[in-house]
């Protein structure tokens, strides 16, 4: 499998004496999208964490694009091309929804502290540049008429793709989502499964973390079933369906 | 800047042109000329707190070195009051940066820990180092500004130009605060993990407006030396230091004009108290200046439980509420015709 885009390899995190990740291996493959489920606790957003560089893995390697990704910091990985979004919603409350995705373009933007105060004439042609950008994702995401908004005040469900398209101004090419489900009504999360099948389409590989199993199974290509930092399975998600250790894993035996 | 900001920007300078014509007294021109450098350190001190959310409780010393480089090198060795003014920048820009990088790679209030430290550390030194710093009795001769060759030599000339320094800094600050770096400030604000999940490089955001923050303080503190031609350790102390966080809170930190108008209010109170002393005496009422302090405390007690957010925040949604009910008393009044 040389297409994969993020390889996880004997990947280890303990937490003082609590181990959250253990000798877990792991191929995500370029172009598709693959869920990570497992219980409560089983160590998903710890994963998450270690990729984006949140944490450092107490040992193994994390492989991003054929390149070893160590001692990185967060900035530093978004930079090489991979977005997330966060459990509990992260966006920045008192700015606009569109100051929000703006944003999310400052990777794709240059002016420093100096030029930006005393030279913005120089600047306008960037700041366009930034607002087209932006206000290409709204129109995207369906959320324009929220743009003036501040972002702190929209509902949950638009908080969250609010995140997710702030992600995308990042214009990475792989995306871990963080429950972006979680929170939703049935209709919302008909609507985040359609949004992240798009993102599929864009040729943005996407990561999912997700308990509602409907979604999972619905959308991925590839299911990784995680138990106390351990891979029980991994596969089509038809196949993970009738799995016997995943069915014991999440109803006990 | 747009809309509301530039507006009030032109109120700004409205003002500025125009209050010399009313105020002709000379000392109460320059009571408003301190005001000026004290709304300059705190202009800066918001871009601080308000914007990157961190605190400096050693701006006091960034005025004081800004004063003592201008005062040392023009007095004793000569220099041109601009290249003395533009050295103590570079020398605040260094320290700036050493105090930052340790203090604001950590997450929580370190940076107010540090700058505490050291704002009593520069103290210290402007009263014991008497061979560098003169000691408790200060440094004197210390020149006036030259624009151009020309002079600044009375307190009006002096009253245009500072101002005039006090407006291009809030021009700077909204520029910033428009910009992707002052985005990206924000967003520090708003969330960390964020931030960095978008690419944006938090400790190094921070010491960069930490360092621009003091080298307005510098500047201010420099102005000063040269409008006082004396400068001695009494008004670089800590408290100075907290006197200026007090200024953009009780003005409100989210907001360039709060910390403006916080500047402004607490350099112009002390005034007011005396002025009011002077009235309580005509009544029979013996009015001491040690009470200054009670009602310092009192009136930031009021403001603090009244209006959390700052006075300029606090007066915009009085007004916001006062228009809403007018217009909802307009609208019965209408109703009640038709």
């Amino acid at each position: 499998m040389s297409n994969s885009i993020l390889e996880l390899e004997v990947l280890c995190k303990n937490f003082g004496g609590v181990v959250a990740v253990s000798n877990l291996s792991l191929r995500i493959e370029k172009g598709f999208i693959t869920s990570l489920i497992g219980p409560n606790g089983a160590g998903k957003t710890t994963i998450f964490n270690l990729v984006t560089g949140f944490l450092e893995p107490t040992s193994g390697h994390i492989r991003f694009s054929g390149r070893i990704v160590k001692h990185m910091k967060p900035h530093t990985i978004a930079s090489i091309g991979i977005g997330r979004t966060f459990q509990n919603v992260q966006i920045f409350p008192k700015m606009s929804v569109l100051e929000n995705i703006m944003v999310g373009r400052h990777l794709r933007s240059r002016a420093g502290i100096l030029s930006s105060s005393v030279l913005p004439p120089f600047l306008r042609k960037e700041e366009k540049l930034i607002r087209a950008e932006a206000e290409k994702q709204l129109h995207f995401l369906d959320l324009s008429e929220f743009a003036r908004v501040p972002a702190g005040s929209l509902p949950l469900g638009n908080q969250r793709m609010l995140e997710i398209a702030r992600a995308l101004a990042l214009e990475p090419k792989l995306l871990l989502l963080d429950e972006p489900a979680s929170g939703l009504n049935a209709r919302e999360t008909i609507a985040m499964g359609e949004l992240i099948e798009k993102i599929k389409q864009m040729n943005i590989t996407v990561l999912l973390v997700e308990h509602d199993m409907e979604l999972v199974m619905d959308i991925s290509d590839y299911v990784a079933v995680i138990n106390f930092g351990k891979l029980i399975a991994e596969g089509p998600p038809v196949e993970i369906q009738e799995n016997k250790d995943v069915i014991a894993a999440y109803l006990g035996e | 800047m747009k809309g509301k900001n530039s507006a009030g920007f032109l109120a700004l300078i409205i003002s500025i042109i125009s209050i010399p014509f009313m105020v002709t007294n000379d000392y109460y021109l320059g009571v408003l000329i301190f005001t000026a450098f004290n709304c300059l350190a705190c202009i800066g001190l918001c871009l601080l707190m308000g914007y990157a959310g961190q605190i400096s409780i050693g701006h006091g010393a960034f005025i004081a070195i800004g004063a003592y480089t201008s005062g040392i090198l023009t007095a004793k060795f000569a220099w041109s009051p601009w290249l003395a003014m533009l050295c103590g920048v570079l020398i605040v820009i260094v320290i700036a940066f050493c105090l930052g990088i340790p203090a604001l790679r950590l997450k929580g209030h370190y940076l107010a820990m540090a700058t505490l430290g050291f704002a009593s550390i520069v103290h210290i030194v402007a009263v014991a180092a008497v061979d560098l710093t003169g000691g408790p009795s200060g440094i004197v001769n210390i020149p006036r500004l030259d624009l151009f060759g020309y002079v600044l030599s009375s307190d009006k000339q002096y009253f245009y130009f500072s101002w005039s320094v006090v407006a291009l800094s809030i021009y700077i600050a909204f520029n910033l605060i428009n910009s992707r770096v002052g985005r990206g400030l924000q967003a520090i604000h708003g969330s960390e993990d964020a931030a960095s999940s978008l690419g944006i490089n938090i400790t190094s955001y921070k010491v960069q407006v930490f360092i621009l923050s003091a080298v307005f303080a510098s500047i201010s503190g420099s102005l000063y030396a040269y409008y006082m031609n004396y400068i001695d350790p009494g008004p670089f102390d800590v408290m100075h230091s907290v006197l200026l966080v007090t200024m953009v809170a009780v003005g409100g930190l989210h907001n360039i004009w709060g910390a403006l108008i916080g500047a402004i209010f607490l350099s112009l109170l002390p005034e007011f108290l005396s002025f009011l002393s002077d009235y309580l005496q005509v009544l029979g009422i013996e009015y001491q200046p040690d009470y200054d302090t009670l009602v310092y405390g009192g009136i930031l007690l009021i403001i603090m439980l009244f209006l959390p957010e700052g006075i300029f925040n606090g007066l915009s949604s009085i007004i916001q509420f006062i228009r809403s009910s007018f217009r909802k008393f307009s609208g019965r009044a209408a109703g009640r015709v038709e």
